[in-house]
């Protein structure tokens, strides 16, 4: 399981990457797309939504089921990844690089408390 | 200390990294890892899948007056049947309403096959007991038999390396014995993929080695085994209806859009028949129709399916198709609205995606029987 060592993790398998201005970057991990399998089909939050940490941004669905995505940190959707609305399984092919949304932060504090890869690690060991 | 019952390929399924889940009282494989959904699904249409359906119960009807006594438990013409054919029916309540559906064998003039859905296999051997004339000729033989189903493009080749024999090359709903290192199976022409290819009855302890010898000399065939999951969107693709979803207590076979396999009019009727007739002379309440959504989404079951911002009806079953890859669902709607070309749509989690009704199958299998 591929788990890079510059993200930061949560519970529900969503990574998040400091773009150090202020914004992240925010996807769904390897472990994620192989519990979830062929990914179909990805809805956003559209740009300029307000989210809070652990509030839905989304949902991902595959052939077999639908899963939601809960936001990392709290802020603003910046951009949100239109390239996955013709090429979902992009997402299955390279999970770290099939972006979702870029959320301009309030604050950096929930970042640091997010897992670190060691943690995330451990957690999907579990 | 778990309640679920194993088949006797539960080892095997692990050795390939099954995704073991809970069906119907069964611990069962819902794909498996390094493949998944959408590649067994492809492999079955593109070369050919293997299935394990050992959860499936199969019931004995045996005796002087067995053809006189199945034909008046199930929907279809059994007497239409000569040794070694089958028949898809319906197995119904004296209120028309579906207790099970079922495939019928006929092995002899008075022994005929019964294999029913896993989850139903307890209800229906209680209601063939209930209804029957002689029930003591009826007999549960779920823990007997064992079924691997081998389905796609490549299923004749793959069979005739293991288990040559009759069955291969002919049309379907046949089913004939065939020979496996000394010991009989039972091969028949029938599957719920669409797709050409063999539902094999074993006795449990040969499984496992009709299995690993499937696999083995299958690998140059593109052989894949094949979980749950996959096998669900097969026969979604084909508008195939799953007890449960398409059909049940509170509904017949007619809504179902089965009514082929129904024949009322056979000589000496079926236990549900006239009820069915006047079901039908009355009109039916609501009608199974095929759904494919214009808007992007999936559609799943039990979502509401609206109709100018009003709920009209349910999804029984609804994915995203491997084969056509795009959504597709089967639902109920009332009659009026059933029609080809009728503008719908579907409440996905609070959205309305816009659906228009479409005929099923949704798609073209990769392979067919000899006609």
């Amino acid at each position: 399981m591929n788990i890079p060592a510059n993200l930061r993790y949560t519970n529900d398998h969503e990574w998040a990457q400091d773009n150090g201005d202020g914004s992240y970057t925010v996807g769904v991990t390897d472990f994620a797309q192989d519990s979830l399998g062929g990914i179909v089909y990805v809805e956003l939050a559209a740009e300029g939504t307000r989210v809070s940490a652990g509030q839905r941004f989304g949902t991902v669905e595959s052939t077999k089921s639908v899963s939601e995505l809960y936001a990392p940190i709290s802020g603003v959707i910046a951009a949100r990844n239109t390239d996955l609305d013709a090429a979902p399984d992009t997402v299955n092919s390279d999970p770290y690089g099939a972006w979702m949304v870029r959320i301009a932060a309030e604050s950096s504090g929930e970042f640091e408390a997010l897992m670190d890869a060691s943690a995330y690690a451990a957690h999907t060991a579990g | 200390m778990s309640l679920l019952q194993r088949t006797p390929l539960y080892e095997a399924h692990l050795k390939l990294g099954g995704q073991m889940v809970a069906y119907a009282g069964w611990e069962m494989p819902v794909q498996y890892a390094g493949k998944g959904l959408v590649v067994e699904h492809e492999a079955t249409r593109a070369t050919v899948g293997l299935f394990d359906v050992s959860h499936m119960g199969e019931i004995l009807v045996e005796g002087p007056g067995a053809l006189e006594e199945v034909n008046r438990l199930v929907s279809n013409d059994v007497s239409k049947l000569e040794d070694g054919d089958a028949c898809y029916n319906v197995l119904c309540h004296e209120n028309g309403n579906a207790v099970d559906d079922l495939y019928v064998y006929r092995l002899g003039p008075e022994r005929f096959f019964l294999v029913v859905n896993a989850a139903n296999t307890d209800k229906d051997f209680a209601h063939l007991q209930r209804m029957a004339r002689q029930p003591e000729r009826i007999t549960n033989r779920s823990k007997d038999f064992a079924q691997i189903a081998v389905q796609g493009p490549n299923a004749s080749a793959l069979l005739a390396r293991v288990s040559p024999g009759e069955a291969i090359g002919l049309p379907r709903n046949k089913i004939r014995v065939h020979d496996f290192h000394g010991a009989n199976l039972l091969v028949a022409t029938t599957g719920y993929t669409g797709e050409a290819g063999f539902e094999i009855y074993c006795p449990p302890e040969l499984a496992e080695p009709l299995w690993s010898q499937l696999l083995d000399a299958g690998q140059d065939l593109g052989v894949t085994p094949v979980g749950l999951g996959a096998r669900d969107t097969l026969r979604l693709e084909m508008g195939f209806p799953l007890y449960g979803h398409e059909m049940d207590d509170q509904t017949s076979g007619y809504e179902a859009r089965v009514g082929w396999a129904i024949k009322p009019k056979k000589a000496g009727g079926f236990i549900g028949g006239e009820a069915l007739l006047r079901l039908q002379a009355a009109g039916l309440p609501k009608k199974l129709v095929g759904l494919e959504l214009l808007d992007r989404g999936v559609p799943r079951a039990d979502y509401p399916v609206l109709h100018d911002g009003v709920a009209v009806g349910k999804v029984t079953s609804g994915t995203h198709s491997p084969t056509a890859k795009k959504p597709i669902a089967l639902a109920f709607v009332p009659p009026h609205l059933s029609a080809l070309g009728t503008e719908l749509a579907i409440d996905v989690r609070g959205q309305a995606k816009r659906a228009v009704v479409v005929a099923f199958p949704f798609v073209t299998p990769g392979s067919s029987f000899p006609q």
